[in-house]
């Protein structure tokens, strides 16, 4: 059986690809023979994340137009023996994602007993990102705990429950899960940025994690390193929780308090702390 | 922490604000995609009556619509005067973040 895993925002730089980056990678670590896919056509970054990208010959339109074939076009991972990646292209044809084309993609993928399917959407709620989320049965709603990003995302629900293919059926509704990125915990605390508990209660889907802010994360993209590979920073872990729940594992939140706390705001910051 | 940060306390805190302005923005992003707001019925209503006082009117004479247009919503209200129909009223009340007039 194999799942479609869109992992959309709305808004654009939430963490979307590296989320997607280190959810394909965590869950193919377990054995799982997965996919990510880039649909950010005209950008292509997640083959960057994940430290591919010198081996890129074809990408997911030449595979839809049949100028590659889905084998030809897709890479193995190098250090993950079951994890793949297909490749966005850079062209400027706004055109170049049919929905035929990516139905087409994502049947043929099924067929070669894929798993897991990621669809790494671009930002946006226009045509590529209802591309990327249409064929979806399952949803990673990726947001930081900002006003323009829970707006955007609350767009983005609104368009999974309406503009995609199980919608369109009457089938199931798309599952729905909230990905809380870039959090800092003592911004929380100061009173300087929205709580996970606020946000949670704005969007109203179940929270499948929160992601700490993490200089862990840019350190792995410069690197082309997925951060779950590295097991040992914050961002790592949630994240590798993350793949856990996602599989269906209990998993308490963690990275939800700011670490120790300074002489100061331990006298003085009590009330907000714990607010 | 400064002496300044003590009373900066007592002030509400800039999460408290986005919380509250994103309860009214998403609110109100909810009902586009559903549609009509749930008050247009009400809403038809309560004009009828306003305006029944000054002339006669029927039901059917007036016409309440929410229209997209770009980034901000159009309420459109239509009142047909009757009898003489010597004109038809007119209102056209936007919305969106910036006055009515650089809204649309
Ligand atoms: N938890 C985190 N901590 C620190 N930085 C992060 C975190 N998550 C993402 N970033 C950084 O934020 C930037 C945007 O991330 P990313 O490219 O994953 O976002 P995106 O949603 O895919 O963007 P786009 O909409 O452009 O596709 C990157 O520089 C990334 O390293
Ligand atoms: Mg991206």
């Amino acid at each position: 059986m194999s799942k479609v895993v869109v992992v959309t925002s709305g808004k654009g730089g939430v963490g979307k690809t590296t989320t997607t980056a280190n959810l394909a990678s965590g869950i193919a670590a377990l054995g799982y023979k997965t996919i990510a896919i880039d649909f950010d056509v005209g950008l292509r970054n997640l083959d960057l994340v994940m430290g591919c990208e010198r081996r890129v010959v074809y990408d997911l339109v030449n595979a839809i137009r049949g100028e590659a074939t889905l084998r030809q076009a897709v890479i193995k991972d190098k250090r993950i023996e079951t994890l793949y990646v297909l490749p966005a292209s850079q062209t400027r044809d706004k055109d170049a994602l049919t929905l035929d084309g990516v139905g087409r993609i994502l049947d043929e993928l099924r067929a070669a007993g894929f798993e897991y399917i990621f669809c790494d959407s671009p930002a946006g709620i226009e045509w590529g990102a209802q591309m990327a989320m249409y064929f979806a049965d399952e949803a990673i709603v990726v947001t930081n705990p900002e006003v323009s990003s829970v707006r955007d995302s609350d767009r983005v629900l609104g368009l999974l429950d309406a503009k995609t293919r199980r919608a369109e059926l009457g089938e199931e509704a798309i599952k729905t899960h909230l990905l809380l990125t870039r959090y800092a915990p003592a911004r929380v605390a100061k009173g300087e940025m929205l709580a996970y508990q606020d946000v949670l209660e704005l969007l109203g889907i179940p929270l499948l994690g929160v992601i700490p802010e993490s200089t862990a994360v840019l350190q792995a993209s410069n690197a082309g390193t997925p951060v779950v590979l590295d097991p040992t920073s914050d961002a790592a872990q949630a994240y590798l929780d993350v793949v856990q729940r996602f599989l269906g594992e209990e998993r308490p939140h963690r990275f939800l308090e700011s670490a120790k706390k300074g002489f100061f705001s331990r006298i003085f910051g009590g009330q907000a702390a714990t607010a | 922490m400064s002496i300044m940060d003590y009373f900066r306390r007592t002030q509400p805190k800039s999460a408290t604000l986005a919380k509250e302005r994103l309860q009214i923005i998403v609110a109100r992003e909810r009902v586009r995609t559903t549609g009509e707001p749930d008050y247009l019925p009400r809403l038809k209503q309560e004009l009828l009556q306003v305006i029944s006082k000054y002339e006669r009117i029927d039901l059917d004479q007036v016409s309440v619509n929410v229209e997209r247009s770009g980034d901000c919503d159009v309420l459109e209200l239509n009142v047909v005067l009757s009898e003489s129909e010597r004109a038809a009223v007119r209102a056209a009340v936007s919305r969106g973040g910036a006055p009515a007039s650089r809204n649309c």
